[in-house]
């Protein structure tokens, strides 16, 4: 299908944006790496008025240690996150996750911030985010703030973000000695959304681990922690990890819940061995 | 200033091109219908088949899922610039020889995959083949056909034929 007609207009500035998202509301959507939304105009399921270009922003696609955090530009491309030497020493569970994001040809056009504001639940970057304790900034008429992402993912589709703000960047904490990482996603074609996935990263604590933070996607409205699992897998037992699951994923096209579920605990054995193996 | 409609210039296949475009026509619409480019195909217009991959400043992306209004000053490059500068000639002859197409819808894009991948230098592992070209449905040949035929012409490229 086509889209239904809308006006287009190139932000030059991030004031320019804000200021723009004021006056238009909920009638004008951001346009980003556009690999979500416009297919989502193609099959007419949003029909704004008016589509913000903000992909001649300045200074919004960086990428850069600052202190204890890693910060992603809102507008770094994907392929550019991918094949980056930073990404891959200070935060590797996101270089584990990126080749899992669509294709060449999507990495190509789709940005890390665009894919954190529309928060699909079967998609990789938030569950990562949400595994790493990331924060995600944002700007708005009253300036900038910044929200955890435990906070930040509220449900299908939904997220903190008000309808006059953007996200301008994510800070990540930057991955110290003793960070263990893990990722593991099964999808019918590589590339494809996630049947299920699973995003973790944990602190080695002697022989153990401590911190786990396990963060699926494809298993409901948003992404989310399995906590219960997390503190068995602290405590060193794989088995009652996986017990401990408590998961309420919903049928959908690709699997029924009760797949899923299963799928759930295969994809954490995967990443309980990833997590207790040492980083190379 | 927003408007439903705007000016564009940019470069298709070396040359320059102005039009006025509707700001809601994709790439891959505004190729085949106002320029007669029809080598691009469309497919699902979601992004999921890869059938309307082109070159935009020398990255492949989804012809569908970049609106024409977005290439305002970029260099465009289609299955038409790439077959008349004869970059893909040798893939084009390895899939004829290899039968790595039948009726030839994904081929196109899959050309300009597998380009995309080959132009990097060297010889990549079948797997790596596959894992480029995941993004492009061919519901024709099983796959394995196109891998051969990239393969082949990564072997003979590698040394310099």
């Amino acid at each position: 299908m086509k889209p239904a007609p809308f006006a287009y207009t190139r932000a030059r500035t991030l004031k320019e944006a804000v200021t723009l998202l004021a006056k238009h509301k909920d009638d004008a959507r951001l346009l980003a790496g556009g690999q979500s939304l416009i297919a989502t105009l193609n099959m007419r399921l949003s029909a704004p008025e008016l589509l913000i270009d903000i992909n001649g922003i300045k200074g919004l696609d960086g990428i850069a240690k600052r202190g204890k955090f890693l910060e992603i530009g809102a507008l770094a491309r994907h392929t550019q996150v991918e094949r980056s030497d930073i990404v891959a020493k200070h935060a590797p569970l996101i270089a584990l996750a990126m080749p899992h994001i669509g294709h060449p040809a999507i990495r190509n056009r789709g940005t890390f911030g665009g894919s954190i504001a529309f928060a699909d639940p079967a998609a990789e970057l938030p569950a990562c985010l949400l595994a790493l304790g990331g924060e995600i900034v944002i700007a708005g008429p009253k300036g900038k703030r910044k929200v955890k992402a435990d906070a930040f993912f509220k449900g299908l589709l939904e997220t903190a973000l008000r309808s006059q703000e953007m996200v301008t960047a994510v800070r990540i904490p930057v991955a110290g000695k003793n960070t263990r990482v893990g990722f593991a996603e099964l999808a019918r074609r590589h590339g494809d959304y996630a049947i299920v996935g699973l995003a973790a990263s944990a602190r080695a604590d002697g022989k153990g681990l401590a911190d786990v933070r396990l963060a699926y996607f494809g298993v409901g409205a948003m992404p989310v922690r399995a906590k219960k699992a997390e503190t068995a897998l602290a405590g060193g037992n794989i088995d009652a990890a996986v017990a401990a699951l408590d998961l309420e994923p919903h049928d959908d096209v690709q699997a029924t819940a009760k797949v899923k579920k299963h799928l759930a605990g295969v994809l954490l054995r995967r990443v309980a061995q990833q997590l207790m193996e040492a980083r190379p | 200033m927003s408007d439903r409609a705007l000016d564009i210039s940019l470069t298709v296949n070396g040359e320059p091109v102005r039009e006025r475009v509707d700001a809601r026509k994709t790439l891959v619409d505004f190729l085949r219908e106002d320029l007669s480019l029809t080598g691009s195909h469309v497919g699902c217009e979601h992004g999921v088949c890869g059938a309307c991959t082109v070159r935009v400043n020398g990255d492949i992306v989804r012809g569908c899922l970049m609106l024409a209004v977005q290439c305002d000053g970029a260099e465009v490059e289609t299955i038409e610039g790439l077959s008349d500068s004869g970059e893909v000639a040798d893939l084009q002859a390895a899939f004829e020889q290899r039968n790595a197409l039948q009726c030839g819808y994904c081929t196109p894009g899959m050309l300009a995959t597998a380009q995309d991948l080959l132009k990097r230098g060297g010889v990549p592992s079948r797997d790596e083949i596959r894992e480029h070209i995941s993004g492009n449905y061919c519901r024709c040949t099983g796959y394995h056909a196109i891998v051969d035929a990239v393969e082949a012409v990564a072997q003979a490229r590698a040394k310099g034929r």
